[in-house]
């Protein structure tokens, strides 16, 4: 059987492909979300310790995670793109970024605002929390460096050498701030692991499906948009534009 | 292989040693940085001694950062560059020669003159030679790190202020390593895990970042 591998790596075909999969991912994000966010804000009962506050882990976490796997994705396709060549692996490297920072920046503003509640003040220098302010920077520093470069192939070979090194960093930085945390102050605020009730569990989980499938389609929405820009001179464009009159695949 | 290395290795530093003012302005730099803490904290002794290697580490990162702009920039703008790229030799070799002779003329300075910032802050005696020795490892790996940026952000507009927001994170755990070491032997705690983990990352540098150096400026001149 021959399969052809590399027959979405272009643009031309992936555009039709993403603009098919979009609600595919968007959908059961909304449906997910919708059902997570009623479980945890009003089903589920309050936490015997921490009261109502607790229910902002179910965007907490799940922006947490999401954070870091985006970094870890945006480094896969940019050691994709810098393999193969491929311009589409650098595109998708790019439009990762914006969705990566915005769940950084969540997770960094509801862990404050559950750290008052709970550990009485808005930040402390947490180790997950200094990581998390680092890897905000690490977006920050790779959407900058893309935005100064003008030139679109320089820009994206540029910015994925840096999320390469970045996300070899990332674990350096990450234990290196657990040891300086664990140094400098005792562990006596970090919030208690108590174990989780099977119910809290089973929503943060439906919460972080949701994140995924929202992170995925919102990075094909982007993409799409990236992937026109990138190739307005190609004649495929051209074509679907007088075909359709607009630009919906 | 050496040949070139060497070849760079002179060339780099005799153009530094001939532009003494740019050298001296970093190492300033640094001693006005780590004399602007007393001023703004106040001049308790306690205080500045605590809070001593942390701010000569800050202000060492912070002027090692001033400096890398001029790394790859004098090449790049007269097209020596482009002739180290294009050359037979190893790019990686070519570069590694020249963060080695930037950290010469940028990052030994501020070894040497840390221990008069360390005399500044209270720090007598052992924790002002660890402070030393802490930099000793350390600056080699900001210098590496640092080209790493410099070679990506080459011929950008604002290409340093860009320069700090790239490499500054990756710096954190140098810092963190760094400053702790001098911390805790004036706690009277064992430093050798510091010193193994600095070692680690120096090693680590040398071997990996010629090569992305390396990467980073084709990307970036072609």
């Amino acid at each position: 059987m021959n399969i052809n591998w590399f027959k979405y790596a272009s643009p031309a075909s992936f555009y039709p492909l993403a603009g098919k999969m979009i609600p595919w991912f968007a959908i059961p994000a909304g449906i997910l979300a919708f059902i997570g966010l009623v479980m945890g804000l009003f089903v589920l009962p309050p936490d015997f310790k921490q009261g109502e506050s607790y229910r902002i882990i179910f965007i907490h976490v799940p922006a947490a995670w999401m954070s870091m796997v985006i970094y870890l994705a945006m480094a896969f396709w940019a050691i994709v793109g810098m393999v193969w060549n491929s311009r589409l692996s650098a595109m998708m490297a790019i439009a990762l970024a914006p969705t990566g920072a915005m769940f950084c920046f969540l997770a960094l503003w509801t862990g404050a605002l559950w750290g008052k509640p709970t550990w009485g003040t808005y930040w402390v220098w947490d180790a997950r929390l200094t990581t998390q302010l680092i890897l905000l920077f690490m977006y920050l520093g790779y959407m900058a460096l893309h935005a100064a470069i003008e030139d679109p192939r320089r820009a994206a070979r540029a910015s994925g050498l840096l999320a390469i090194v970045g996300a070899f960093n990332v674990p350096i930085i990450y234990f290196s701030v657990q040891w300086w945390n664990t140094l400098h102050q005792g562990a006596s605020i970090t919030p208690n692991k108590s174990e989780m009730a099977a119910s809290m569990a089973s929503v943060m989980l439906i919460m972080a499906v949701a994140a995924w499938l929202y992170a995925i389609a919102v990075a094909l929405k982007r993409v799409r948009c990236e992937i026109l820009d990138r190739e307005r001179h190609a004649s495929w464009v051209a074509e679907l534009v007088t075909k359709t009159g607009q630009v919906h695949g | 292989m050496t040949v070139i290395f060497r070849t760079i290795l002179v060339r780099e530093l005799t153009l530094g040693l001939r532009r003494k003012a740019d050298m001296l302005m970093t190492l300033f730099f640094c001693v006005i940085v780590a004399s602007m803490f007393p001023l703004a904290v106040g001049p308790e002794t306690e205080l500045l001694r605590t809070m001593g290697p942390g701010i000569i580490w800050v202000a060492a990162l912070l002027a090692s950062l001033l400096s890398l702009e001029r790394l790859f920039g004098g090449d790049y703008a007269d097209g020596t560059l482009e002739q180290m790229v294009i050359s037979s030799h190893p790019l990686a070799m070519i570069v590694f020669a020249k963060v080695v002779a930037h950290w010469l003329l940028a990052g030994l300075p501020l070894v040497l003159i840390s221990p008069l910032l360390a005399l500044q802050y209270g720090l007598d005696g052992d924790e002002g030679l660890i402070l030393v020795a802490t930099l000793l490892i350390g600056t080699p790996i900001l210098s590496l790190l640092g080209a790493v940026g410099a070679a990506l952000t080459l011929g950008l507009r604002g290409g340093g202020v860009l320069i700090s927001l790239l490499v500054l994170p990756l710096f954190v755990p140098v810092l963190i390593f760094g400053s702790a070491a001098v911390d805790d032997a004036a706690a009277g705690l064992s430093i050798e895990g510091h010193f193994s983990l600095l070692g680690a990352m120096l090693i680590a540098a040398l071997i990996l970042t010629p090569w992305a150096i390396a990467s980073a400026l084709r990307i970036s001149i072609e």
